[in-house]
């Protein structure tokens, strides 16, 4: 790639130190404002010029997002602008919730964990390649999909959940913390407002534009991990072409609470095969009662993958998923 | 540049030395903006909004502070090359993906062409210029010495930072462990068996100077 292609253009750069006055640029900015965390999903954008903000707010100043504390009622807060490597080696985190710890260490190369945070893992915006090379596709504002035609190349899009848009959820933390409950709480000038994190991604259906509940003005704070889900049994697993750098073509999260060699409730999380980590609730009820063994994560793998409708190049998800999901609820430790 | 005379260029104000100075730097600005694109409004003056943070930084690099004017969208690969002459830091793919710009900030590692200058304000930038002390090669560079772990060793660099990171998070890796502190970085000759021979051996030989 030529230098000469991926210089970025000039924008108007503030490094503000407070929460409040983040947003209040935010929100002076609107959508020609661009909030700066990691800085890995951002970079690709402005080199390719897809993006032009005409302001970015670059928030690695603002010391209140960072760090890992005990929360008010139990459970961990992560600030948003913690990195992936912190999360990833925080003792609390891998002794508490080592479902997270997992994902988070899991997530691309040690350069990128070290720079990325947990906040721009879990807001992220898609990867497909015909909507971030600049495509006028639904996602960006047209009226096409280029990745669901019968030439396209799309081993690694949506196999459920699509809505004209077959884009999928790239994040590696969000099937984690979703399967752990977590809460999201978001800033803006007309204060703090919490999400649950399966309500926090949405789909095309509800918002083609977006993958998350996030408008322009809206900041990721922290995340909060609930005290419920500490000290589950879980699974994590992330399924890549290479072992380093890539992004999941199916990752799968689970927790469960196992009593008496029963499943007394879990929460079973795929995600990369939707536009947002598809929370399992079928799965979820049907396994309640049942111990984890090899004939639950059977037939929970045979519910899951129900009403799947795979593209011309992804149908092996299809049996990626309903492996992995059978192994979410045996091989849970 | 002295604060006094940046307050007054900032003002419009010209010293008698800041002239001179800018005749002498006038053929090393020509330089530095041959990457820059021509023709897009990009050397009109660009006013600075209120509240939004001034080009003039103090950076930090191998120990030495560096007074530096750096574009706001300018990356820190990009500032360590075209500005402050280091061009040990390598520019591959410029996309996160290579790693032959691997720098540490206070002591980890990070892709340099990944990161804004103007956010590393504060931070010790170390790159491979920095690595050798007083004269002695720093383990590592002497490891690749030693094993001759590179073809054409345009990566080496960047594997060289991503060595020091991982010596400082564990000093005496497997050779897996190795690989994996190492899988951010590519080397397009597939010499990775070798280079692992000189992670390996840096391991060693820090252990022995520690």
């Amino acid at each position: 790639m030529a230098v000469m292609r991926d210089m970025i253009p000039p924008f108007e750069l503030y490094q503000p130190t407070e929460v409040d006055d983040a947003v209040r640029l935010m929100r002076q900015h609107g959508d020609k404002g661009w909030v700066l965390a990691g800085g890995l999903d951002t970079f690709d954008w402005f080199k390719d010029r897809i993006k032009r903000p005409e302001a970015v707010i670059d928030l690695v100043g603002v010391e209140e997002l960072r760090g890992i504390s005990d929360g008010a009622d139990g459970g961990l807060d992560i600030g948003a602008m913690t990195s992936l490597t912190d999360v990833a080696e925080n003792a609390d985190v891998m002794n508490r919730y080592p479902l997270l710890a997992e994902a988070a260490g899991l997530v691309a190369t040690p350069q990128i964990r070290n720079q990325g945070t947990l906040g721009g893992n879990i807001v992220q915006d898609t990867r497909c390649w015909y909507y971030r090379s600049g495509w006028p596709c639904y996602r960006a504002g047209g009226n096409v999909c280029y990745a669901a035609t019968s030439q396209s190349m799309n081993r690694e899009h949506c196999i459920m959940g699509a809505s004209r848009c077959v884009a999928v959820s790239p994040s590696d933390t969000a099937p984690a913390l979703v399967a752990l409950d977590a809460e999201m709480v978001v800033a803006s000038t007309s204060g703090e407002r919490t999400w649950a994190a399966a309500d926090f991604f949405i789909g095309p259906d509800i918002d083609i534009e977006r993958m998350t509940v996030l408008k322009p003005g809206d900041l990721l704070a922290r995340i909060v991990l609930p005290a419920p889900w500490e000290g589950a049994r879980w699974y994590f697993e992330k399924v890549r072409d290479r072992k380093a750098w890539d992004f999941s073509l199916v990752s799968v999260a689970s927790s469960l609470r196992v009593e008496a060699g029963m499943i007394q409730d879990a929460r079973i999380v795929v995600n990369s095969v939707a536009p947002y980590p598809v929370r399992l609730r079928a799965v979820e009820s049907a396994i309640r009662g049942r111990a984890p063994s090899e004939e639950t994560g059977q037939m929970a793998g045979e519910i899951a993958v129900e009403g799947a409708r795979t593209l011309r190049h992804n149908d092996y998800k299809v049996a990626l998923m309903r492996n992995l999901v059978k192994r979410s609820i045996r091989d849970a430790a | 540049m002295l604060q006094t005379e940046a307050i007054q260029a900032r003002r419009g104000g010209f010293t008698r030395r800041k002239f001179i100075k800018g005749v002498v730097a006038a053929g090393a600005t020509a330089s530095v903006s041959g990457y820059l694109f021509r023709g897009s409004g990009i050397f009109a003056p660009m006013l600075t909004a209120q509240g939004a943070v001034e080009r003039l930084v103090t950076l930090t690099v191998n120990g030495q502070q560096r007074r530096v004017d750096v574009p706001k969208y300018e990356t820190l690969a990009m500032t360590l090359r075209y500005q402050l002459g280091l061009t040990g830091t390598k520019l591959g793919c410029d996309r996160a993906e290579c790693g032959a710009c691997t720098v540490l900030l206070d002591g980890v590692t990070h892709y340099g062409c990944s990161i804004l200058t103007h956010s590393v304000q504060g931070r010790e930038v170390t790159t491979i210029e920095g690595l050798e002390q007083d004269g002695e090669l720093h383990p590592v560079q002497q490891a690749v010495m030693d094993e001759g772990g590179f073809q054409c060793a345009f990566c080496a660099p960047g594997f060289a930072m991503s060595m020091v990171g991982m010596l400082e998070k564990n000093p005496n890796p497997t050779r897996e462990e190795a690989a994996v502190l190492l899988s951010g970085n590519l080397c397009r000759c597939g010499d990775y068996d070798k280079i692992l021979n000189t992670a390996m051996r840096a391991a060693e030989l820090s252990r022995s100077r520690a």
